[in-house]
């Protein structure tokens, strides 16, 4: 237990500030992340985190703090992206590919500007890879009021989202408003991976996102647990690559560190994979003979 | 007062007339299909009953009164198949559950009555074996049935189902036309649903709307499905043949 | 402009260009839009890790890019045998890689502006040591390509029927993908690994606007491709500013006119609606 609770682990202001917006992190993730998955749209959580870095690096290079830049950029994606609505697949994916490009190509512009403006380097990392041990304790009370707010929004929608998931036309046919739900949603997406960007950094904000949902749905079927399970899984493999990361300083290269990103990363992979030590149940095959009949007129 | 009049229903569809004139009406327990071909505009006559599609011209009215939120709730609606990846996960009690309150904000608490309600509904189509089953796992008739179920736990009075027969094998066809006639003779539910071949439902149908080349002509199935009454309706010449108790439509020379 | 230092990149980035375009219109035709994303992460980790252990950043980019090529292959997770399961462990795996790559950088003494390069681009990227091996794996890619050009095309468009005529669609996947950590591995120290799909796909996807015959798309490709990255060498040459900007934004700029272009020609008339 030494070993892995080193000296003045809690005592550390950074680790405790860390720990909070961690788990505010993990949980909102947590629970978005099964609706992102339910609603086919883990290809929107990942271009919101490429469009996400774009906002940080501009939020660096104005001068203001990173979370805001994450979310601005976020949440204007999201309201984009519902607006111009589902096109055909793979004609959406490599438009989503091609404007992702531009943005992660404005980003590196504003973070190359930015390192010139205030001659400091290492942006990048923070941007690109968390800053979850730099967060300055001025934040943490937007970034948890953020959490909590995108986390109402889901709750409230959480019956409506399911009908829709099932059955865009059903919805309609019961008189929901798909195209605000699916603006809701998706605005409460942009926060969530704006808060995963500032602890593990932009471009790694989906792992948060969809491993451990990924994970829960291989353990439940009911929605309600994937969520709760999501949550949890989410909340060990956060606590555990900060507890790790701060033990990393006394494991070599001394003194240094590993990044905590890397640690949740690998974590959550890890989780991912040991779901499948337990191999989910299969319902008997199928009926033969369930194919189209030619019927005559 | 029927439940359900179309009355002059016309479509305007991309600048083109896809349906003029359609007018039917159904009462309480009755079994309707709209029958016709593959492009017919089935689905979209469907569409306008649930108020999805404005129609360009006609009325749709439900005990008498034009649609509207509160009359919109006698219609329980079973879309098409879906298209759910196995992964998803929503069991089957679940998606029943949602024909309560899915539409609605909040979250649900599970509760005693809720649940008994779901294996009511689960029951009266036979699907209680898999009620604890991922939806995406199960075969076309039986996310069929669940479908009915979450469409029925609402207590609606018209049951309206998009091609519910399409893509089926022949038996779980045989099975869904059972379970929606039942449903039709012993809760009084009325059914409407949309179907390219008439057959399966010859023994259950009390009336047919049958569509094609933008008209449609409704009635008792022997008076429409008419060597005379469908080429006046097809614009060209088409015999109606019957063999065995079934029922051919081949289009003429 | 055109200077000594210079010409090793003008020469390089043109092999890039040619190999980006070439593999970004197969990549597009079969969908593998993901998979580019993958492989130039995984080669990040690459990268980083050889400049921690010191050696040429060629040799770690190759080994993890086609590392990550065959654990994709072997997910079957591209094209037709992809789901959201194949999707998740991707993604999953992705992410693992650029974490890897964070965990190398730290370790290791390497500078801010050498992963900002990594990542980004750089012009003056490539180092005299690394214009030869470039050179030859843009000749291997080449050859491959060439060489499968018939299975590639056949598998793309009708995999059953290759599946009939004794073609493994699976072989051909993992084929091409091998071919793609090859491309990548070219590309990443010009282009810097972010930005690399950018290049592979706006070009294709703009040459396939314009034009339905595969040849002409092409060659279009390699056209767009090579037009993008001498734009963006001038004039991130010119302004300092990032070579990356360039090539996704100009990248972008070409997609965007493919697509105008397509809307500007006459369609023939054919009746979209159906009443169903």
């Amino acid at each position: 237990m030494h070993y892995l609770f080193e000296p003045g682990l809690f005592s550390s202001a950074p680790v405790r500030t860390a720990l909070l917006v961690g788990a505010v992190v993990a949980i909102t993730s947590g629970v978005i992340g099964v609706f992102t998955v339910l609603r086919g749209q883990s290809f929107a959580g990942h271009s919101l985190a490429d469009v996400a870095t774009t906002g940080g690096s501009g939020a660096f290079l104005v001068g203001i703090n990173q979370f805001w830049g994450f979310l601005a950029a976020g949440v204007a994606a999201a309201a984009l992206m519902e607006t111009i609505g589902v096109q055909r697949r793979r004609g959406r994916d490599v438009a989503t590919g091609v404007v992702l490009g531009a943005a992660l190509g404005a980003a590196a512009l504003f973070l190359y500007l930015g390192t010139l403006r205030t001659a400091t380097t290492g942006a990048s990392f923070t941007v690109l890879f968390g800053s979850i041990f730099v967060i300055s304790p001025d934040t943490v009370p937007a970034l948890v009021a953020s959490g909590v707010i995108a986390l109402l929004v889901v709750a409230v929608l959480a019956r409506v989202l399911l009908l829709t998931s099932v059955s865009p036309d059903l919805a309609r046919a019961r008189g929901v408003n798909v195209r605000l739900v699916g603006i809701a949603y998706l605005a409460a997406l942009a926060v969530s991976v704006s808060l995963a960007a500032v602890a593990i950094g932009a471009v790694l904000s989906t792992a948060l996102l969809i491993g451990p949902s990924a994970t829960a749905l291989r353990i439940t079927k009911s929605p309600a647990r994937a969520m709760a399970a999501s949550a949890l899984v989410g909340l060990v493999t956060t606590w555990l690559g900060i507890v790790l990361a701060y033990d990393s300083y006394y494991w070599p290269p001394f003194g240094r560190g590993w990044p905590v990103s890397f640690f949740v990363v690998t974590l959550v992979l890890l989780g991912y994979l040991l779901s499948y030590i337990r191999p989910r149940k299969r319902l008997a095959p199928r009926p033969p003979g369930e194919e189209v009949q030619c019927s005559p007129a | 007062m029927p439940l359900l009049t179309l009355d002059g229903i016309g479509v305007r569809l991309g600048g083109r007339q896809v349906l003029s004139d359609v007018s039917f009406s159904l009462d309480k327990g009755d079994f309707t299909g709209i029958i016709g071909p593959n492009g017919a505009g089935k689905t979209t006559l469907l569409r306008v009953i649930l108020g999805l599609i404005e129609p360009s011209g006609g009325r749709v009215l439900i005990d008498g009164e034009t649609l509207h939120r509160k009359n919109k709730a006698a219609i329980g609606y079973v879309p098409q198949k879906l298209v759910i990846d196995p992964d998803m996960p929503l069991r089957a009690r679940d998606v029943v559950s949602l024909g309560l309150d899915g539409h609605r904000l909040g979250f649900t608490f599970p509760s005693r009555q809720r649940r008994e309600l779901v294996e009511a509904a689960l029951a009266d189509v036979g699907a209680d074996g898999y009620a604890d089953a991922r939806v995406g796992e199960l075969s076309g008739g039986e996310q069929q049935r669940v479908l009915i179920a979450h469409a029925l736990i609402s207590r609606p009075r018209l049951l309206l189902l998009d091609e519910p027969l399409a893509n089926l094998d022949l038996r779980s066809e045989q099975e869904i036309v059972a379970v929606l006639g039942k449903l039709a003779r012993e809760h009084e539910i009325s059914v409407l649903l949309s179907a390219h071949d008439m057959n399966p439902l010859l023994g259950v149908m009390d009336k047919i709307v049958y569509v094609a080349n933008g008209h449609a002509a409704s009635g008792a199935t022997d008076d429409v499905v008419t060597s005379e009454g469908l080429t006046k309706l097809y614009g060209h010449h088409v015999d109606v043949v019957r063999v065995h108790g079934r029922v051919l439509v081949v289009a003429g020379d | 402009m055109f200077s000594g230092l210079m010409l090793n990149t003008w020469i390089t980035a043109s092999i890039v260009a040619v190999i980006a375009g070439m593999t970004g219109f197969f990549a597009v035709l079969r969908g593998e839009t993901f998979a580019s994303h993958a492989i130039p992460n995984g080669a990040f980790a690459g990268a980083a890790g050889a400049s921690l252990l010191g050696i040429n950043v060629i040799w770690g980019l190759l080994v993890f890019a086609v590392g990550g090529a065959f654990a994709i292959g072997a997910l079957g997770g591209e094209g037709r045998g992809r789901n959201s399961r194949t999707d998740v462990v991707t993604a999953l795996a992705l992410v693992l890689m650029l974490g890897l790559g964070a965990l190398f950088v730290s370790l290791g003494s390497q500078y801010a502006e050498e992963t900002y390069a990594d990542l980004f681009g750089e012009v003056f990227g490539i180092s005299q040591g690394e214009v030869l091996p470039i050179a030859g794996l843009g000749i291997v890619a080449v050859v491959a390509i060439a060489a499968a050009f018939r299975p590639l095309m056949l598998t793309s468009a009708l995999p059953e029927v290759a599946e009939a005529r004794g073609v493994s669609t699976r072989r051909v996947d993992l084929y091409f993908l091998l071919v793609m950590a090859i491309a990548t591995s070219m590309t990443v120290p010009v282009v810097g690994a972010l930005l690399m799909f950018s290049l592979m796909i706006g070009p294709a996807a703009a040459a396939r606007s314009v034009t339905s015959r595969p040849g002409t798309a092409l060659a279009l490709s390699v056209v767009i491709a090579l037009a993008t990255v001498w734009l963006s060498i001038a004039l991130s040459y010119q302004t300092n500013w990032p070579l990356g900007f360039f090539v996704g934004t100009i990248g972008a700029a070409f997609y965007l006119i493919g697509l105008a272009a397509r809307a500007a020609a006459p369609r023939r008339a054919v009746v979209l609606h159906r009443a169903g």
